[in-house]
C-alpha cells in the first residue's frame, strides 16, 4: 500500500509517517505544493493525506489536478481549518474524507483503512481477525460460523479497535469516534468502561482480547 | 422622565416661587398706591369742605358723628386742641347697607379754623376690600401660572422637540446598535454645535470599538488556528510514544495526565474557534429543524453517560417545535444544554426535557443554590470543582440562540431550568 503525505509542518509529517510506517505501508512525504504536484503527476497512490493549507498553494488545487488527470487515488484532506466550505468543496472535488486537526493517530488509521478498504476490495470487504470474520458492509460479526450480536456502540468500539489492532487506542480517541465529537466535555470517560466490559463478555470465546492500558486506553490483542 | 419634561418640572417650580414673591410685592405696592390716592382724595375733600363752610356755615353744626347723612362731620374743639392737633388717616369698619355687612372705610381727621372757632373735621371714604383683593389676586395669579406652564409645555414639545430631534435620532440608533452586527450609524447633520460634536464623537467611538471588536475576533480566530498544529503534534507524538515504549504504570499515569490536559486544551481551542465562527457568521446554511427529532438523536449519544451516572432523560413533548437554523449549530446548541444538565445534574435524578410548540426546556436537579443569572452565560464562567469543563458550553449556546433570535434563559425553581423560547414563525 502506498501512501503520500502532503504536509508542510515537518514535525506533523514526521509523526504521521512514523505511525503509518508501523502499519507497514510504503510512505512518501512532501511538504510543498510544487513537489506534491510533481509527485501526484508522476505516481499513483492508494491514499493521499492532503494538508490543504500549504505555504505555496491551496491543496484543493491538487485535488483538481488529480481529477483532471483521471487519477483515482484515495484522498483524505487534513486541515487545521475545519471549515465547512473547505470540507464541502473538498468532498465535491472527489476527496474521500476530511479530517480536522488535531486528530488522534487511531482516528487517522481508521480513516486511512476505510479509504483503502473502499478502494481495494470492491465488493469483498470482510475483515478476518483472529477467529472472527467481520463484514463492515452489513455490520455483522461471525465467530467460527455463528453470528455474534453486538449493539451499535459495541460494534463501533470493536471495529475501531480492530482497525487499530495491536496499537494503543486512547480513551479520548475512542469516545470521540464512537460517541461523537460532542461527548468531549464530560467529566471523564468512565462510562466507556461498561461498554468495554460488555464487549469483553461477548468476545469471551474469541481469540481477541481487549487489554486495558493503565489510565490511558485500550489495546486489541490477537492471541 | 424625558429631558423635555424634566426642564419643565424645574421651570414650574421656579415659576411658582417667583410668582408668589412677585404677588406679595405687587400686592403691597398696589395697596400703597390705593391708600395714596384715597388720602389725596380725602385731603382734596377737606379743602372743598372748608370752602363750602365759608358759603354755608350750617354744615359746621350738623352734628352727624355716625355719618348717617353726610360723609363728613365737624366737631368744635378748643384752641389748644387745635394747635396740638395732628392730622391722621386710619381704617375702620362701617356698616354698609348695600353689602349688609361691615366694610372697611378710611377716615381722615383734621383740624380747621374759621376765625376764632376751631373745628375737628372727619371725612370718610369707602375703602378697597383687602380680603376680596387678595382672593382675586390669587385667582388671577393661578390663572397666569397655569397659562405659563401650558405655554411652556407646548413650546417645549413643539419647539424643543424639533431642536432635539437629531439627539433623539442618535439615541434611537444607539439603542438598536449591536457591535457584532457591524452596522454603521446614520449620523444626522445638525446646525447645533453641541449635537454635531456629540454625533462625531459617537461616530468615532463606535468606529473605534467596532475596529477593536473585529481585530479581537480575528485575533482569537487566528490564535486558535495557530494552536491547532502544535496541539496535533503534541498529541500525536505522545500517542506514538505510548505505543512504541513499554511503560510502567506510574509512567503511564503521568503521561495520561498530560494527554488529558492536551485534550482539554484541544476542546477549549475548538470551542473558542466555534464561538468566533458563530460570531463571524460562518454558518450561513439554514434548514428547518424539528427540535424533537434532533433531541432524540442527541439523547441517544448521551445515553451511556447518563446510565453511568444513573440518570435518566424524561422527554415529554406537546406540539411540534420547528425553527430555521443551521443544522450543525442546532446540534451544538441542544448538545451543550443537554451536556450541561448531565454534567451538573445530581446522580440518581431524572433530567426532564419538555418540548412545546414555542419552547424547549431542560430541567435538572443539582446543587440547591441558584446560579447567577447574569453571568451564567458568560465565557469561562465555571462552577467550582469542574476542572474538565471549558466554561464555554453555555456561552456557545447563548451565542447560537442570539444568532437565530431564540431566547435562552435560566431560572431556578428547586431545579435548574434552561429554557429556549422560539419565536412563533410567520
Amino acid at each position: 500500500m502506498k501512501i503520500l503525505i502532503i504536509e508542510d509542518e515537518p514535525q506533523m509529517l514526521d509523526t504521521m509517517r512514523q505511525s503509518l510506517e508501523r502499519e507497514h505501508y510504503t510512505v512518501e512525504a512532501v511538504s510543498d505544493f510544487k513537489s506534491a504536484s510533481d509527485k501526484i503527476g508522476t505516481y499513483t497512490y492508494d491514499c493521499i493525506l492532503l494538508d490543504i493549507g500549504l505555504p505555496d498553494g491551496n491543496g484543493l488545487e491538487l485535488l483538481k489536478q488529480l481529477k483532471e488527470q483521471g487519477h483515482e487515488d484515495g484522498v483524505i484532506i487534513v486541515s487545521a481549518k475545519d471549515s465547512l466550505d473547505d470540507r464541502l468543496t473538498g468532498l465535491d472535488l472527489g476527496a474521500d474524507d476530511y479530517l480536522p486537526k488535531p486528530f488522534h493517530m487511531a482516528e487517522l488509521h481508521a480513516r486511512v483503512k476505510a479509504v483503502l478498504r473502499r478502494r481495494n476490495f470492491d465488493g469483498n470487504t470482510t475483515i478476518e481477525i483472529g477467529n472472527l470474520i467481520i463484514n463492515p458492509e452489513n455490520r455483522t460479526v461471525k465467530m467460527e460460523g455463528s453470528e455474534l450480536v453486538f449493539n451499535r456502540k459495541e460494534y463501533d468500539i470493536l471495529m475501531y479497535l480492530v482497525t487499530n489492532k495491536n496499537r494503543l487506542v486512547t480513551k479520548t480517541a475512542l469516545a470521540e469516534h464512537v460517541w461523537g465529537d460532542h461527548i468531549d466535555q464530560s467529566d471523564s470517560f468512565d462510562f466507556i468502561y461498561s461498554q468495554i466490559k460488555n464487549l469483553r463478555k461477548k468476545l469471551e470465546k474469541a481469540t481477541l482480547k481487549v487489554e486495558a492500558v493503565y489510565g490511558v486506553g485500550y489495546k486489541l490483542e490477537i492471541e | 422622565m424625558r429631558l423635555l419634561n424634566y426642564t419643565t418640572k424645574y421651570l414650574a417650580f421656579v415659576l411658582l416661587i417667583l410668582l408668589t414673591i412677585w404677588a406679595v410685592i405687587f400686592y403691597f405696592a398696589m395697596l400703597d398706591e390705593i391708600y395714596d390716592s384715597l388720602d389725596d382724595g380725602l385731603e382734596n375733600q377737606k379743602l372743598l369742605m372748608v370752602q363750602r363752610a365759608g358759603d354755608d356755615a350750617s354744615i359746621l353744626t350738623q352734628n352727624d358723628p355716625e355719618f348717617k347723612k353726610h360723609i363728613y362731620n365737624f366737631t368744635s374743639i378748643s384752641k389748644a386742641n387745635y394747635q396740638n392737633f395732628e392730622e391722621s388717616y386710619r381704617d375702620t369698619l362701617m356698616y354698609m347697607r348695600n353689602e349688609k355687612d361691615y366694610e372697611p372705610v378710611r377716615i381722615y381727621e383734621s383740624a380747621v379754623a374759621f376765625g376764632d372757632d376751631h373745628y375737628k373735621l372727619k371725612i370718610i371714604t369707602s375703602m378697597v376690600e383687602v380680603d376680596d383683593l387678595v382672593e382675586h389676586m390669587i385667582l388671577y395669579l393661578a390663572g397666569l401660572y397655569t397659562l405659563l406652564i401650558i405655554s411652556i409645555l407646548l413650546l417645549n414639545n413643539l419647539l424643543l422637540r424639533r431642536i432635539w430631534r437629531p439627539f433623539y435620532h442618535l439615541i434611537t440608533q444607539l439603542k438598536n446598535f449591536r457591535i457584532e452586527k457591524n452596522t454603521a450609524l446614520l449620523i444626522p447633520e445638525s446646525n447645533i454645535e453641541e449635537f454635531n460634536l456629540l454625533n462625531t464623537t459617537v461616530d468615532r467611538l463606535i468606529k473605534k470599538s467596532t475596529e477593536s471588536y473585529i481585530s479581537q475576533k480575528h485575533f482569537i480566530e487566528n490564535a486558535s488556528h495557530e494552536l491547532q498544529t502544535p496541539l496535533a503534534i503534541s498529541i500525536n507524538k505522545l500517542e506514538l510514544f505510548l505505543e512504541t515504549n513499554d511503560l510502567s504504570d506510574a509512567q503511564l499515569k503521568n503521561l495520561s495526565a498530560v494527554m488529558d490536559n492536551l485534550s482539554k486544551l484541544t476542546r477549549l481551542n475548538k470551542s473558542l474557534l466555534l464561538l468566533s465562527k458563530i460570531e463571524n457568521h460562518q454558518f450561513e446554511e439554514e434548514a428547518t429543524i424539528d427540535f424533537r427529532t434532533l433531541t432524540e438523536k442527541i439523547l441517544a449519544d448521551f445515553e451511556d453517560m447518563a446510565a453511568h451516572k444513573k440518570m435518566r432523560f424524561v422527554t415529554s413533548s406537546n406540539g411540534t417545535l420547528k425553527h430555521t437554523i443551521n443544522n450543525d449549530l442546532a446540534v451544538v446548541l441542544l448538545t451543550n444544554l443537554i451536556k450541561n444538565a448531565l454534567v451538573h445534574g445530581k446522580k440518581n435524578e431524572d433530567i426532564q426535557i419538555k418540548i412545546t410548540s414555542d419552547r424547549w426546556q431542560i430541567r435538572n436537579f443539582g446543587s440547591m443554590v441558584e446560579l447567577d443569572k447574569k453571568s451564567v452565560f458568560s465565557r469561562f464562567k465555571k462552577s467550582t470543582g469542574r476542572e474538565n469543563s471549558t466554561g464555554l458550553g453555555l456561552a456557545i449556546a447563548k451565542a447560537i440562540s442570539d444568532k437565530y433570535s431564540l431566547t435562552l434563559h435560566y431560572r431556578f425553581e428547586g431545579a435548574h431550568i434552561f429554557e429556549l423560547l422560539v419565536p412563533v414563525s410567520k
